[in-house]
């Protein structure tokens, strides 16, 4: 008697051997595909959509590659979710964090050849982690207390950062440019607060930093295009016709005459509605949602700046920076906390006017005038950017700071090495494969900076045999260099997220031997 | 085929078109159900005890899963197969029954059908089969409860409990911090049980989980955590002492159930409606300031306009907050649930010591924390994770500790873990057997066969020789008659589970050998399957 088929039709099983194999490969394939990115040499991708349009991305941002690719083996949807999960939660090294577990399980798939069980590999891998992690922390300088120092550490991290990617020509530019707008931010990490204004024209040099607030719109015609020493309104209520919310409430007439009368009324209900708004003493009035001409027409007369449409960030932004509160509704105007700010005006960047406002009060938001060649390199200039503000704002929480350059896998090789040769067993192996993995980041930079590798590498290891050592690869001079002098950091916790989640998918996947796919869910074919 | 002939030898038709139809009679029906539920089983199979391996399951649209949890894998694997679909069933109502050993329930069904198919190749009728089962598993039961312990635990003893979750976290991907977790279910559950009726209602514990930071940072909030954030950006982000109102009535003009029209035909009816209007939505705000609340979660949205008066007054709103997570609100505040405003009054409002807004990651996820409440009987494990499938296996997982530290309230006894309440279960049945006259005899020892299967699944999957590790437990077992022999999965170099401390609840075991017992029943009981044609 022939065994039934327990699964539906085109639901399929793998077992065993096979099943961690077709894992092992999916993760594989997705780390080398972003491995080439990592680093200061590391290339671009350009990524195509298939909807409509076709757009294209050029980037070499982990997240923003992975994101993009339809992916079917599940192996390799791990791995895409971590990287996202970096992404959202430290923001940068999302390429490291996939290359480090496809490291993993590269080094995994041989311990497993060579018939050792995947649970004593887990046990390693967790001891190796533990370790390497302790070994960071060990050497992780903080400097909180120095402002000075402090500072100086953030412009490196920004620097380090930025310069992988397509600002890394401006880097020192770019890098004081984030670093004050998350000083700005004052502790915060809401990035929100950062508003980055994308302007096609002009050079990537011409980007800059507004302490003010500059707002994508235009200014009512016939109304002041500059207005000095401004009591700002920000609103969120109706200005086209202010509807009665009652349910079930309609007009029925039954002449002409009435339907005059209360198109009047109505009339006047916006009248009265704009007068109580101009009560507040203010000289500009911004609103989320449309304003009408007729009202329009009255802020105009009365040299009232009416700013309609702004996009809700946009108010929560300028209510943020002004110190105003958003309003609805306008009977006390004693009560109401009206934004100021020194100047409004109208500006230009490239052919496009711009509304700025200046000299405001709290200053906790502000403005990134990113100017560039084309589309392309706006958005993956705003994602390197993105970045280095979102590492910036997590070292501000949390402010340990370790070298760059493969100088942390180095010390966690290191570390974890001497943790190999001291335990006894099996889980030695899984441990020693765990420093293989961790050197092979350093190994991925030299290698996409066409620089040799093996000798590099090998050289970098004798180096940190020594007492606090704080060599690391100099991608520049191509050789080994000393990373306090060439101001090469990156933020403690990117580093501890990338080794902790690297080995936890690497971990899930390895506990996987059977993948059960269900049968793909039917489209309903359109003709 | 069922084929009868009438008295004229014409061929009744029995079966409406029976020849598209396929059938199996007999003794090829059973070997086929057999050979389903045990391809069930093998799967399973692997996943058994602490070194049990993963499943990584794929959906039908794409989303992975990976677990060691028997039921889940189970419930996702798209199970076609009549028979398979029995054992899917069984491992669910071990799941709903006890929440754990789902996959231990659905191994021990697989070891009893592949024993009674050697059963029934010596000719043995499967109903005699059944019956031998039936009372081989009363005498396992019975055997359990001798070789039960009690033990004690009280509110600051908790040891005991937590030693019992670890057991089940072990086999789990969170191994790596069982003892963290097992707290914080022992903890969860102790919070929210009724200790004098010996209930626990797991409602009231809130497992919700976010990707980002590490399991260590899971915590147990004593309290409410909610995916939400205030209405207003500006409106406070921590409030102490909150007197809370929870109102299931939209900030928003009423609308009246009968059908109704306003008709404005005039320019005063228009002004009256508007002054109406506004007047209507001062008066809430107004009410709900007049009975003393510092916050409001509603669960409906409300308007711009009310939204900038509770801005104003000072009072800030948490909107669309789902029916359950209010529920939980009012029980934790100890606050009524208000579904008018007029009904509102100081005595209806909830109370909490800290209401905060705690933002996650550089994304703008925010959450809203209501701690110290009035009455702690509703709490949250809040799980932290470094992606999403880790996130919803440490949900399942944490759901299975819940259902163990609910299980010993309800009932405190444990048996021993690591297979040696199987092997001394196993013992007891073998020794039984031979009191009983007739074929039963047969189906009785190759129960205790059977018993013998979760023993030697566990060995297979840590790396140890199966038979050589379960006879040398078993010989130990009799000779010191000790039921508390079991196999030594992580290497310890004991056998002694007492020492291992691994427990597992004894009414998990019960359930899981009956629920079995019964499944394999009625297995044997079909002797014919008629299946459709396939189209």
């Amino acid at each position: 008697m022939a065994i039934e088929r327990i699964l539906k039709d085109d639901a399929s099983e793998e077992k065993g051997e096979r099943a961690r194999m077709a894992s092992f490969v999916g993760a594989m394939a997705i780390a080398d595909l972003v491995k080439t990115t990592l680093g200061p040499k590391g290339m671009d991708k350009i990524l195509q959509s298939t909807g409509r349009g076709q757009t294209v991305t050029v980037t070499n941002d982990g997240a923003t590659i992975l994101k993009s690719l339809h992916i079917d083996n599940p192996a390799a949807k791990v791995l895409v979710d971590i990287s996202k999960v970096q992404d959202d939660e430290v923001g940068d090294g999302t390429t490291s964090v996939v290359v480090l577990a496809g490291e993993l399980l590269r080094e995994a798939e041989k311990l497993v050849a060579s018939k050792i069980h995947p649970m004593t590999i887990i046990a390693g891998f967790r001891m190796a982690a533990e370790c390497a992690r302790e070994a960071l922390l060990k050497k992780v300088v903080d400097n909180k207390a120095n402002e000075e120092k402090f500072k100086t550490d953030l412009m490196k991290i920004a620097k380090t950062t930025l310069s992988s990617k397509i600002l890394s020509q401006d880097k020192e530019h770019f890098a004081k440019l984030a670093v004050d707008a998350v000083l700005r931010l004052k502790g915060s990490t809401n990035l929100e607060s950062i508003q980055i204004i994308k302007k096609p024209g002009g050079s990537l040099k011409d980007s800059f930093l507004d302490e003010g607030f500059i707002l994508d719109k235009k200014i009512g015609i016939g109304q002041p295009k500059r207005i000095e020493n401004a009591n700002i309104l920000v609103a969120n209520t109706a200005m086209d016709t202010d509807k009665v919310k009652i349910y079930g409430a309609r007009v029925r007439v039954d002449s002409m005459a009435k339907v005059a009368d209360i198109e009047a009324a109505e009339k006047q209900k916006m009248r009265e509605k704009v007068d109580k708004i101009l009560a507040h003493g203010i000289n500009c009035f911004v609103n989320r949602q449309l304003i009408y001409n007729f009202p329009e027409e009255l802020f105009a007369n009365a040299g009232v700046l009416a700013i309609e449409h702004a996009d809700f960030d946009g108010i929560e932004r300028l209510a943020l920076v002004t110190g105003g509160e958003i309003a609805s509704t306008f009977d006390n105007p004693e009560s109401v906390k009206l934004g100021h700010c020194k100047l409004i005006e109208e500006i230009m960047i490239g052919e496009d006017k711009l509304i700025k406002f200046s000299g405001v009060e709290m200053g906790q938001a502000c403005t990134v005038v990113l100017r560039g060649a084309s589309h392309h390199v706006l958005d993956e200039a705003e994602r390197s950017l993105h970045d280095a503000l979102c590492v910036l704002s997590q070292t501000v929480n949390d402010s340990r700071v370790l070298f760059g350059g493969g100088w942390p896998e180095m010390v966690m090789a290191k570390a974890v090495d001497e943790l190999a040769r001291t335990t006894p067993g099996k889980r030695s192996h899984a441990i020693e494969a765990f420093s293989r993995a961790l050197v092979a980041i350093p190994t991925t930079i030299a290698d996409n900076a066409g620089l040799d590798s093996a000798e590099l590498v090998a050289r970098l290891r004798a180096e940190h045999n020594k007492e606090d050592s704080n060599a690391g690869i100099d991608v520049i001079s191509g050789s080994v260099g000393d990373m306090s002098e060439l101001g090469i950091s990156e933020a403690f916790k990117v580093k501890q997220a990338v080794l902790l989640s690297a080995t936890e998918a690497a971990e899930m996947i390895l506990r996987v031997d059977e993948i059960i796919t269900c049968a793909p869910r039917r489209r309903e074919d359109r003709m | 085929m069922a084929l009868a002939f009438d008295e004229y030898g014409r061929p009744f038709i029995i079966i409406k078109e029976q020849e598209q139809k396929t059938r199996l009679r007999g003794l090829d029906a059973q070997k086929a159900n057999i050979s389903a539920g045990r391809s069930v089983a093998r799967i399973l199979r692997t996943s058994l005890g602490p070194k049990g391996m993963d499943k990584m399951l794929s959906s039908p649209d794409g989303d992975v899963t990976i677990t060691n949890d028997g039921a889940t894998i189970l419930e996702q694997m798209d199970v076609d197969n009549q028979i398979a679909k029995l054992m899917v069933e069984l491992s669910r109502s071990q799941d709903y029954e006890i929440g754990d050993g789902t996959t231990g329930v659905v191994v021990m069904a697989g070891s009893l059908l592949e024993q009674a198919e050697k059963l029934l190749e010596r000719g043995i009728h499967p109903i005699r089969i059944a019956e031998g089962y039936e009372l081989a598993s009363r005498i396992a039961v019975e055997h359990l409860e001798r070789i039960a312990h009690k033990f004690e635990f009280g509110e600051n003893n908790i040891e005991s409990l937590v030693q019992t979750c670890m057991t089940t976290l072990s086999s789990k991907i969170v191994n790596r911090c069982k003892r963290q977790l097992a707290e914080i279910s022992v903890k969860a559950v102790l919070a929210v049980a009724d200790l004098e009726r010996k209930d626990v209602n797991l409602d009231l514990i809130k497992v919700d989980g976010k990707v980002g930071g590490k399991l260590e940072d899971t915590e147990l909030i004593y309290g409410i955590v909610v995916d939400k954030d205030m209405s207003h950006p500006q409106m406070p982000k921590q409030i102490q002492d909150a007197n809370i109102a929870i109102l299931t009535c939209p900030f928003e003009p009423p609308k009246p159930k009968t059908k109704h029209k306003v008709d404005i035909d005039t320019v005063e009816k228009f002004e009256a409606l508007r002054r109406q209007e506004h007047q209507y939505f001062d008066d809430m705000v107004q009410q709900c300031k007049d009975v003393g609340a510092t916050l409001v979660i509603c669960q409906w949205g409300f308007d711009d306009e009310a939204n900038h008066l509770l801005m104003h007054r000072n009072l800030p709103a948490v909107r669309w907050v789902g029916g359950v997570e209010l529920e939980l609100i009012a029980i934790a505040t100890g606050g009524r649930i208000v579904p008018r405003f007029q009904e509102l009054t100081a005595e209806k409002l909830g109370k909490a010591g800290l209401v905060r807004e705690k933002s996650f990651g550089t994304t703008k996820d925010r959450m809203l924390y209501i701690e110290h409440c009035a009455n702690s009987r509703a709490v949250t494990v809040f799980i932290r994770g470094g992606n999403k499938m880790m996130i919803e296996e440490t949900k399942r997982s944490i759901h299975d500790a819940l259902c163990v530290a609910r299980n010993l309230i309800r009932n405190n006894s444990i048996v021993y873990g690591g297979g040696s309440a199987e092997i001394a279960c196993s013992i007891a049945v073998e020794a039984a057997a031979d009191r009983y006259p007739g074929v039963e005899q047969y189906a009785i020892r190759a129960f205790a066969d059977a018993l013998d299967a979760i023993p030697m699944a566990l060995a297979e999957n840590s790396g140890l020789q199966p038979i050589e590790t379960l006879s040398a437990v078993k010989s130990q077992q009799i000779k010191e008659n000790n039921p508390h022999c079991g196999i030594d999965c992580n290497d310890v170099g004991t056998t002694d589970m007492r020492e291992q401390n691994v427990f597992e609840t004894l009414i998990g075991k019960q359930q899981q050998v009956l629920l079995a017992t019964q499944v394999v029943k009625m297995i044997l009981k079909i002797d014919d399957v008629i299946s459709a044609a396939e189209f």
